[in-house]
């Protein structure tokens, strides 16, 4: 296959390649070097307030990639032409239509959804994440590769998001997945539990922990993912 | 309720980045050095200053059912607040790149972003859903804004001081301004609920 695409490559030598190493960087790097909310410090509220569970997180995580993807590609497209005095309205107008898409398409396909998640929604118009990368990205590049980092720092978004909701439902709330239909009991003073806290010699010591619920425990357990993630990826090490 | 308890109550027991968790983003981000941190806090007090009387006058005016059109159009009431906010940080940024160049790099990408600092957009929304009037409005948006000035100094200065320590090297940086953060946040919480009119009337 190599040798094919090499054989064709002077005609197409001036054309960037559609899904080249630069194309798969701009995917994989905001996943651990570039994440957006333990590197670039963006989006940190929404992850605070929606992490208590893990559906409302995993909901979040696919409508901000969305609007984060499709935001990047319309600025992108537009980024000549938008004066650089009003850039702000002009792309919180963007992300605001993008917000109401998903907010009508969640009200119309699946109606429980919405009703548990119609306030988080319209948060994703304050996630920093998403002015941060039109800011930063999309204003100075091309629309395809634009539209690919939305997906990326979604991606990584996501990741986080779930990794944090994973741990406060677990030891928070005692249950994994809970109102989806995966719904898991798993740790708890009862028979319906996995791990019966009152039998278990191990656990018998453990009550679901109220502060896990709470916001400040987002703050601790983020500032431990970050403590893990930078001893693994020492690169991160903040010198200053 | 008097102008001076709601400055109180904005500032310290409902603190807006330590009790409610509202701009997180910048609050971290910027807070390396207590000079940007100021630089920083004030333009928020500006902002909110500002935007949270000319926000009152539009949800009574224009979008309430007493108003100008005559119609509830309160579902309007997101984009047109956040439509004010942008305005508004541009003008700030406007200014600061023309007073203060420096301030205005260091500040970097986090200057648009107060545009999206949740405390902003969440002042307003507060300050719709407690009814203020109009001297009210203004005197929580100060009162607010001081109360984030107040607590992002404050972790410039812890952070400005913890470079000088022994932290794992990991964790140095934003790491353990995630940790102190969460332990300024549980420290916050038992002033929740306090009311400070009950407080002068006792003592």
């Amino acid at each position: 296959m190599a040798e094919t695409t090499a054989v064709q490559a002077p005609e197409v030598k001036k054309k960037e390649p559609v899904f080249g190493k630069k194309e798969r960087k701009l995917l994989t790097d905001p996943l651990d070097d570039n994440n957006p909310i333990t590197v670039q410090v963006l989006g940190i509220c929404s992850a605070l307030a929606v992490t208590t569970l893990v559906l409302p997180s995993l909901v979040m995580s696919v409508a901000v990639m969305f609007v984060l993807a499709f935001s990047n590609l319309l600025t992108s497209l537009l980024r000549n032409s938008i004066p650089k005095q009003v850039r702000m309205i002009v792309q919180l107008i963007i992300i605001a239509t993008l917000v109401t898409v998903v907010e009508l398409t969640l009200k119309a396909f699946s109606f429980d959804v919405y009703k548990k998640l119609s306030v988080f929604i319209g948060l994703i118009i304050t996630n920093c994440i998403i002015m941060g990368r039109l800011e930063a990205y999309a204003m100075a590049n091309k629309p395809w590769r634009s539209f690919l980092d939305g997906i990326g720092n979604g991606l990584g978004y996501g990741a986080i998001l779930v990794m944090v909701a994973v741990i406060r439902e677990i030891f928070g709330k005692g249950s994994l997945f809970a109102g989806s239909a995966l719904e898991m009991k798993m740790i708890g003073a009862s028979a319906e539990y996995w791990i019966d806290t009152t039998q278990s010699t191990f656990f018998g010591w453990y009550a679901p922990n109220n502060l896990m619920v709470l916001s400040p425990a987002a703050l601790l357990i983020m500032g431990v993912m970050i403590w893990v993630q930078r001893s693994r990826n020492t690169k991160l090490i903040d010198i200053s | 309720m008097d102008l001076f308890n709601i400055f109180i109550k904005s500032a310290f027991i409902e603190n807006l980045v330590l009790a409610y968790f509202l701009g997180m983003c910048s609050y971290l981000a910027v807070s390396k050095s207590v000079k940007t941190a100021f630089g920083l806090g004030l333009a928020v007090i500006f902002v909110l200053g500002i935007t949270m009387p000319i926000n009152w006058l539009i949800s009574e005016y224009l979008l309430s059912e007493t108003g100008f059109f005559g119609v509830d159009l309160t579902f309007l009431r997101l984009i047109l607040f956040i439509a004010v906010i942008a305005s508004m940080v541009q003008l700030v940024e406007m200014i600061i790149e023309k007073q203060s160049p420096s301030l205005y790099n260091s500040l970097g990408i986090f200057l648009p972003l107060i545009t999206v600092n949740c405390a902003i957009l969440g002042g307003s929304l507060f300050m719709v859903s407690r009814e203020y009037n109009l001297a009210e409005s203004v005197s929580y948006g100060l009162g607010g804004g001081f109360g984030w000035f107040l607590a992002i100094i404050a972790i410039a200065a812890i952070r400005e001081k913890i470079r000088y320590s022994n932290v794992p090297a990991p964790l140095r940086g934003l790491g353990i301004a995630f940790l102190i953060t969460g332990l300024m946040g549980i420290a916050f919480m038992s002033l929740m609920g306090i009311d400070p009119a009950a407080f002068m009337e006792a003592s």
